[in-house]
C-alpha cells in the first residue's frame, strides 16, 4: 500500500519536475536559439563563482527577479480574478500531462509498473478538455486588468484558442478512426506494429495531413509566434500588460509548458510515443528476421529515452518556427484557421473514414 | 472513501450553485456556474461515465460558458444594485415553494437509497469507457433522433449566420 503511494507520488513528482524544468530550460534556449538564428550571442552573463555553463544559470536569474519584483495590482481591477488567472493558465497546461504515457509498463523487482500517471479511456478527450479550459486564464487576465489593451488581448486569446481548437478537435478524431481507441497509451501501443513489415505505423505515416495540420494548429494553441495576437508584443502588449513579478512569470511558463505539451501530444499521436522502431518488449526485431534479445528494462529505459528526444526535438522544431516565420495579422489569422486549416482536416476526417471502410 | 469524495464533489456543486445566486457581479455568478459543472464532472467520473464527464467540460465548459463570459465581458455589465423587491408574489411563494421543491428531491433520494437503482453491469460500463457503448447506440438505434438533432443545429447555425449578415 504505502509502496504502490510512492510510486505514484514519484511518477506525479517526475513528470512535473521534469516538466517545469523543460519548461523553464527553454525559456533559455528561446533566447540562445533566437540569438544564434541572427548571428547576436545570446544569454551568456549569469554565473555563479564564475561558472556561466554557456549562460544556462541565465534561468535562475530571471526566476529570482521575479519573484523579488513588486507584485502589482491595478486599482481599478478585479483583485481576486486578477490573482486567479495565472494560476488557473498555469494549472490547467499542467494537468493535461497526467494522461500522457512516457513509457511501456517496466518490471522491476516483480512489480509492474506502467510509466503514465493514470491511463484514462477517454485520455485524449481528457487532454482537449485541460486545453479547453486554458481560455480562461487569458480570459480572465484580460478582464480582470481593467486595461482595454489586455481586454483586446484577452478576447484575441480566447477566440483563436477556441477557433483552432475545432481544427485540433477534428484531426484527433483521424488518429482515433485509425488507433481505435481513447487511451493515449492504447494508441501509443498500436503505433509499435509494422507497415509490409518494414515501416512503423506512426500515426504520421497513415495520418501526414493530420499530423502538419495538429502541428500548426498546436502551435496557435501556444499562442506564440507566428500566432502571437493575443500577445502582441510590438502593439498592444495583451492580456498580461497588468502583470508583473511571478504573476507574469506563471504566464510566460505556461507559454513554455503549453509548447512542451503540444510537443508531447505531437510525438504521442503522430510519432510513436515512446515507440522505437523495432524494438519490442523482449528486444529488436530487425526486419531481417534477427532477434536481439535485451532485458525488459533495458527497453523501457531506452524508450523513455526515445520519448524524450522526440518531446524535445519537437520543442527545438516550434522554437525554430518561432524564429523563421513572420507574424500573422489578425484577419489573417482566422481566415487560415476556420477558411484552410479547418475544411482541410474535415477533408482528412472524410478521406479516412471512407479508406478505412473500403479496407475493411 | 467513495462516500467522502462524493460529499466533497456534491458539496463543491451545491455551494457553487448557491453562490450563482448570492454573486452581484454576472461575472463571478458565471465562474460559480464553471465550478458547478466541474464539480459535477467529478460526479460524473465516479459514476464510471468518464466520455459523458468529459464531454461535459468540453461542451458546457469549454465552449458554452466561454461563450456567456464573452457576451458578458463585452456587454460592459457591471454589479447589480440592489432593487427592492416590487413583487410580493415571490415573497409569498417562493418559501413554500422551494420547500416542496426539497420535500420532492429528498422522496426521490430516499427511494432510490433503497436499492430500486437500475443494475448496471460494471464489467460492460469498464470495458472501453463506455465511449464505444454510446457510439454504437447513437449510431444504431437512436440513429434517426441523432440524424433530426443535427438538422435542428445546422438549421440553428444557418439561423445565425442570416440574422448576423444582413446581405449575404
Amino acid at each position: 500500500m504505502i509502496v504502490n503511494i510512492g510510486i505514484e507520488l514519484a511518477k506525479v513528482l517526475a513528470v512535473l519536475i521534469g516538466v517545469l524544468n523543460l519548461a523553464a530550460i527553454l525559456t533559455w534556449m528561446e533566447r540562445k536559439q533566437s540569438a544564434v538564428m541572427q548571428d547576436r550571442i545570446g544569454a551568456n552573463r549569469a554565473s555563479i563563482f564564475g561558472f556561466r555553463m554557456f549562460g544556462l544559470f541565465q534561468v535562475l536569474a530571471d526566476g529570482l527577479k521575479m519573484f523579488v519584483k513588486e507584485d502589482f495590482i491595478p486599482a481599478q481591477g478585479h483583485r481576486f480574478l486578477h490573482g486567479l488567472a495565472p494560476f488557473v493558465a498555469a494549472f490547467f497546461a499542467l494537468i493535461g500531462f497526467a494522461a500522457i504515457p512516457f513509457g511501456d509498463t517496466i518490471h522491476l523487482f516483480g512489480r509492474e509498473i506502467p510509466l503514465q500517471i493514470i491511463d484514462l479511456n477517454v485520455g485524449i478527450l481528457y487532454i482537449f478538455a485541460a486545453m479547453s479550459l486554458g481560455i480562461y486564464g487569458v480570459v480572465l487576465a484580460g478582464w480582470a486588468s481593467n486595461n482595454n489593451y489586455a481586454f483586446l488581448g484577452g478576447m484575441r486569446g480566447s477566440s483563436q484558442m477556441f477557433s483552432y481548437e475545432v481544427t485540433i478537435g477534428a484531426t484527433i478524431l483521424g488518429v482515433l478512426m485509425i488507433f481505435e481507441s481513447m487511451s493515449l497509451q492504447q494508441i501509443v501501443r498500436a503505433q509499435g506494429q509494422l507497415l509490409w513489415g518494414i515501416v512503423p505505423k506512426w500515426g504520421v505515416i497513415v495520418q501526414p495531413l493530420g499530423c502538419i495540420l495538429f502541428l500548426v494548429a498546436g502551435i496557435a494553441e501556444t499562442k506564440r509566434v507566428p500566432f502571437d495576437l493575443p500577445e502582441g508584443e510590438s502593439e498592444i502588449i495583451g492580456f498580461f500588460v497588468e502583470y508583473s513579478s511571478m504573476k507574469f512569470g506563471l504566464f510566460m511558463l505556461t507559454d513554455f509548458v503549453e509548447t512542451v505539451l503540444i510537443a508531447a501530444l505531437v510525438t504521442t499521436l503522430f510519432f510513436g510515443g515512446w515507440q522505437v522502431p523495432y524494438l519490442m518488449a523482449d528486444g529488436w526485431h530487425l526486419p531481417g528476421g534477427t532477434l536481439l534479445a535485451w532485458p525488459q528494462w533495458l527497453v523501457a529505459i531506452t524508450q523513455v529515452i526515445a520519448y524524450a528526444i522526440k518531446v524535445f526535438f519537437f520543442c527545438w522544431f516550434m522554437l525554430l518556427v518561432r524564429w523563421t516565420l513572420p507574424r500573422f495579422r489578425y484577419d489573417q489569422l482566422m481566415r487560415l484557421g476556420w477558411q484552410m486549416i479547418f475544411p482541410l482536416s474535415i477533408l482528412n476526417l472524410l478521406a479516412t473514414a471512407v479508406v478505412i471502410l473500403l479496407l475493411n | 472513501m467513495e462516500i467522502a469524495v462524493f460529499l466533497f464533489l456534491s458539496g463543491i456543486a451545491i455551494v457553487a450553485a448557491a453562490n450563482i445566486l448570492v454573486q452581484r457581479h454576472p461575472i463571478y455568478s458565471a465562474l460559480s456556474l464553471i465550478v458547478t459543472f466541474v464539480a459535477l464532472a467529478g460526479i460524473y467520473i465516479q459514476m464510471h461515465a468518464e466520455f459523458i464527464a468529459v464531454m461535459q467540460i468540453v461542451v458546457y465548459t469549454g465552449a458554452i460558458m466561454v461563450l456567456f463570459i464573452f457576451v458578458i465581458m463585452l456587454l460592459n455589465a457591471g454589479a447589480e444594485q440592489k432593487v427592492p423587491d416590487k413583487v410580493h408574489v415571490v415573497k409569498y411563494f417562493g418559501l413554500p415553494l422551494a420547500s416542496l421543491l426539497i420535500f420532492e428531491a429528498g422522496l426521490t433520494a430516499s427511494r432510490t437509497f433503497d436499492g430500486e437503482g437500475i443494475p448496471v453491469e460494471s464489467a460492460s460500463i469498464n470495458l472501453s469507457g463506455n465511449t464505444e457503448m454510446i457510439g454504437r447506440a447513437l449510431y444504431t438505434q437512436y440513429a434517426l433522433p441523432f440524424e433530426v438533432t443535427s438538422v435542428l443545429l445546422l438549421v440553428a447555425i444557418v439561423g445565425a449566420i442570416v440574422m448576423a449578415k444582413k446581405e449575404l
